[in-house]
């Protein structure tokens, strides 16, 4: 299931590596779980140490299970390779647009293509 | 390509999990960066080596990694740890802190990294020639090595740098690009330019404007290489620079920078008035440490200053007299680490006194503004305010 964060995460100081829970309120969803979601957002920010943060989610067992950016960086990219984590970033259309919290979506970081496959129906409409 | 033959080979397996650990990440990284293909690299600076910054999910990949037996195939330095390894204890290090410590540096040796301990490798025998690729993290060295040197590297973080010291490899894009060392923009400074200070506020000033891009900054052409050390860490430290020119450039976008700004600079990273006189962010060469010898020499210093540099440096240093001169005079000279990466809080300091606009922003970031910095030029942070 989809997390969406319309701004970019900073892994080391924006989410509890222990517990796999967002403490940044910049990126709109603080208290959330990162754990077991495919995170969407646009791109790291932060330290490059960031990288031992995604690292260490997953040392936790309280990783995403896949990371999907608009444009990978050092941090996200190499992070997700220390962690073994799938990341998709470049796809045809702005993920952000796409993709909504709740959604569910399939990533193929091989082929790198995400898919979403089923949309959550209330939009607070 | 021969390097991307023996990468196939190191992705399936053949050379063991490290290695397939280590191609993987560059990989990723040629990834992300569209580059088409990879280079040999000749030198690589590992950061990330400090327990404070790492903490203990750092060490666990670093003893996985090494438990694998992979071994660095080129020459490797260290960045500075959290702590003098030998006098740990005389800066109020934690026994705990010290334990983790040992840990992380161990890993890195017995991967083959040369405990440099230090952000200036290019004065501890790493020195690449110019013209060659590189693999270094450290941005205030990356910046150097660009600039001053002209070798070739990105800004690499501490787990790609390690990656590419096991492969060999880095992957094309960047900096390692003509293309991507032309100028982006002309900086012109309007005032006088002297003192560390007064450089490494311009280069912060000058990285928070440009963000990511190349610099060409002609009022630094006439600044010692201690001068651009400084300029370096700045722009490295405010933005994603990672290297710049003195040489000067048209028709680009212009950057006007007058004292004024750079005051502004200085005065905004400013929160505390006294404290702990921390010089050494970068580590002090050893012309630096001569010149603040003579200075204290001449004009005694006041209150508690700590000075920090290489075990390289330190070592000539002594051979000169300079650090027994220094010590004699109650100043402290410790190796291996600096006042941003060792775990300030815990040993109990709460102020800083400082001249380097790096070492501001990072104490204030990473520990929440508990430890207040004041920023002063190199003399009076020594000797007082004149008058």
């Amino acid at each position: 299931m989809a997390l969406v964060s319309e701004k970019p995460v900073s892994f080391l100081e924006g989410v509890d590596v222990e517990t796999g829970v967002i403490t940044d309120p910049e990126t709109g969803l603080l208290g959330e779980r990162v754990s077991g979601r495919v995170l969407v957002f646009p791109w790291c920010r932060g330290s490059t140490v960031g990288t031992y943060a995604i690292y260490g989610l997953a040392r936790n067992g309280v990783a995403p299970s896949a990371m999907v950016c608009v444009e990978a960086d050092i941090i996200s990219a190499v992070g997700c390779a220390m962690a073994g984590i799938p990341l998709v970033h470049r796809v045809e259309r702005d993920p952000l647009e796409v993709v909504r919290s709740g959604d569910y979506v399939v990533v193929d970081a091989d082929k790198g293509l995400l898919e979403v496959r089923s949309r959550t129906r209330v939009e607070g409409s | 390509m021969r390097s991307s033959e023996w990468l196939e080979e190191a992705l399936e397996g053949l050379y063991g999990k490290g290695v397939k650990k280590a191609a993987e990440m560059v990989l990723a990284l040629a990834e992300a960066f569209d580059a088409e293909s990879f280079v040999p690299v000749e030198s690589v600076h590992v950061s990330g080596v400090s327990y404070r910054t790492i903490g203990e999910y750092g060490l666990s990949f670093l003893e996985e990694l090494s438990e694998e037996g992979v071994r660095v195939r080129v020459e490797a330095t260290m960045n500075p740890a959290g702590m003098d390894m030998e006098r740990w204890r005389e800066m109020g290090v934690p026994e705990r802190f010290a334990e983790r410590q040992r840990r992380i540096v161990e890993c890195l040796k017995r991967m083959g990294v040369r405990p440099a301990l230090t952000c200036t490798p290019y004065l501890a025998g790493n020195r690449p020639r110019r013209g060659s690729h590189v693999a270094w993290a450290e941005s205030s060295a990356v910046v150097y090595a660009n600039s001053v040197l002209k070798a070739w590297t990105n800004r690499e973080c501490g787990p790609s740098a390690l990656a590419s010291a096991i492969t060999g490899l880095t992957p094309m894009f960047g900096v390692h690009l003509e293309d991507g060392r032309k100028p982006t923009h002309s900086v012109e400074f309007e005032g006088r330019l002297r003192g560390h200070l007064m450089y490494s506020a311009l280069g912060y000033y000058v990285g928070r404007e440009v963000g990511r891009g190349v610099p060409s900054i002609p009022a630094a052409s006439g600044a010692s290489t201690d001068e651009l050390k400084s300029l370096g860490a700045g722009l490295a430290t405010s933005g994603g620079i990672a290297m710049f020119t003195t040489e000067p450039a048209e028709g680009l976008p212009t950057l006007r920078v007058s004292e004024e700004d750079l005051l502004n600079v200085v005065e905004g990273l400013s929160t505390g008035s006294g404290g702990l006189v921390c010089l050494g962010c970068p580590h002090l060469s050893l012309e630096e440490l001569q010149a603040i010898h003579s200075l204290a020499s001449r004009r005694g210093v006041r209150g508690e200053v700590w000075l920090f540099t290489s075990r390289s440096v330190y070592e000539q240093a002594m051979n000169l007299g300079i650090i027994q001169g220094l010590e004699r005079m109650g100043v402290k000279v410790f190796r291996d680490t600096c006042m941003v990466v060792s775990p300030l809080e815990e040993m109990g300091v709460r102020e800083v006194v400082t001249d380097s606009c790096k070492a501001a922003h990072y104490i204030r970031l990473m520990t929440g503004g508990r430890v207040r910095v004041e920023l002063r030029p190199r003399e009076e942070c020594l000797c007082g305010a004149p008058g």
